[in-house]
């Protein structure tokens, strides 16, 4: 079994699918960040059979909930301080994410317009379907 | 940027106006007397650039502007934000063409005067589907309460896909959609009817159908939305309404068509009083004219 330290502050996000947690780790853009993270892949789950976990030690207002909701709403957010879990926050899927994922239509005008944001909305939340907010492209192509 | 911008109340109410210029249109010719339009077609148009700035003169303003992204600041690698700001600075309002989808709304973002999508791409040609709505509005008198046959390219024509989005949000309305297998409609849109408990259907022969209509809205299988020249060929004269087809219809159906037409109507259906696809380009001027004067906060 192997260990990880508690951490004192920041959080842990866990029931992470398996081997989801380093584009997570891109995703919340961590490498920018001079703090500890400990990424855990494949840990054991009673629910999940197997899981990744990240735990970042940093000031939790650093994390961005919308990008984390978008990836997977499942993950549980657990907020630490002074080495103990204060929260867990509930995930919803955002209304709106900016540059999180591209539109890759290529008759969509951010295709020639470099410095446009990739935005797209929420079209259909039960199928958890995103449009880009200039072209409408579906995002993923077949439902999510 | 799409019809769906306005609620029905706000769609009739710009009907209303655009029947009152079409009964007088003398009241509306001086109503923009000292307004600017610019036309700012990055790709060519002819139809609906003219029909634009024929609204504009007949209200009694001016035009400026490009009909060939070459003859524009876009050929020296201006951006649509940065044109937009500088258009704003020439004229009061803006007519938009533009090959990339969603550019009409960038620039619109990014611009202080009002910016009208006059198409992008295969996105949205929203003011052909308010052509398409005065038109069935003024000729059938209601809208609602029809069976819509929608035939031809249903898979890339985006008036089709605007006028279902548009015409579900009327009463009793049930489509049947005539296409070959290959330009079928798309998911999406079926799914939204399915969820929304609107009936359709889907068949490939006009004939078998054609007696049911209220209304027949034809389309161009258009070339420049194929890969393959020889799927393009093959399905380009797929359906043809001639005069025998049209004498199994009823007496009260509408044919409407977006034009331009190539040869899937015949021309001897244009003297049939049921053919509107001409008085359609008409309501265009009208509709075109009340968008104007409603943008401009004239009406």
């Amino acid at each position: 079994m192997l260990n990880v330290g508690k951490i004192e502050e920041g959080f842990v996000l866990d029931h992470i699918k398996a081997g989801k947690s380093l584009e997570l780790y891109d995703h919340l853009q961590l490498d920018k960040l001079d703090c500890t993270v400990a990424i855990i892949k494949n840990a054991r789950s009673n629910k999940m059979g197997k899981k990744d976990i990240l735990k970042v030690e940093c000031d939790i207002d650093m994390l961005d909930l919308d990008v984390l909701a978008f990836i997977d709403h499942n993950i549980t957010v657990n907020v630490i301080k002074n080495g103990e879990i204060v929260e867990k926050k509930a995930l919803v899927l955002p209304a709106e994410i900016k540059n999180v994922i591209r539109c890759h239509n290529p008759r969509c005008i951010t295709s020639i317009e470099q410095e446009l944001p990739h935005i797209f909305y929420l079209a259909d939340p039960e199928k958890e379907v995103y449009r880009c907010r200039y072209c409408e492209e579906k995002y993923p192509d077949s439902a999510k | 940027m799409s019809p769906l911008d306005f609620t029905t109340q706000e769609l009739d109410k710009l009907f209303d106006l655009a029947n009152d210029i079409e009964r007088n249109p003398k009241k509306y010719a001086h109503a923009c007397d000292d307004k600017i339009l610019a036309t700012c077609f990055y790709e060519p148009s002819t139809r609906t650039r003219l029909s634009f700035e024929s609204a504009m003169i007949r209200l009694g303003g001016r035009v400026i502007g490009f009909s060939d992204a070459a003859c524009s600041s876009a050929a020296k690698g201006e951006s649509v934000s940065d044109t937009i700001r500088v258009i704003s600075c020439y004229a009061d309002i803006c007519a938009m063409r533009h090959p990339k989808e969603g550019a009409p709304m960038v620039a619109a973002e990014k611009s202080l005067i009002p910016v009208i999508n006059a198409g992008d791409g295969g996105h949205q040609h929203p003011t052909q589907t308010l052509t398409d709505l005065l038109t069935i509005r003024s000729l059938k008198g209601r809208l609602g309460d029809f069976t819509v046959g929608l035939c031809g390219d249903l898979k890339f024509g985006r008036t089709v896909h605007s006028l279902i989005h548009a015409l579900v949000r009327y009463e009793n309305v049930r489509f049947l959609f005539i296409s070959p297998e290959e330009l079928r409609v798309p998911d999406y849109i079926t799914d939204m009817l399915k969820s929304r408990n609107i009936p359709y259907n889907e068949v490939i022969r006009l004939e078998d159908v054609i007696a049911e209509l209220d209304l027949l809205y034809m389309t161009r299988v258009q070339k420049e939305r194929f890969f393959n020249e020889e799927d393009y060929i093959r399905l380009k004269d797929f359906y043809i309404l001639d005069a025998a087809k049209l004498a199994l219809a009823g007496d009260d159906l509408l044919v409407l068509h977006p034009l331009p037409r190539v040869n899937e109507i015949s021309v001897e259906v244009d003297s049939d009083p049921r053919a509107a696809y001409f008085k359609q380009a008409q309501y265009g001027v009208y509709v075109r004219m009340a968008l104007i004067l409603t943008l401009l906060g004239l009406a």
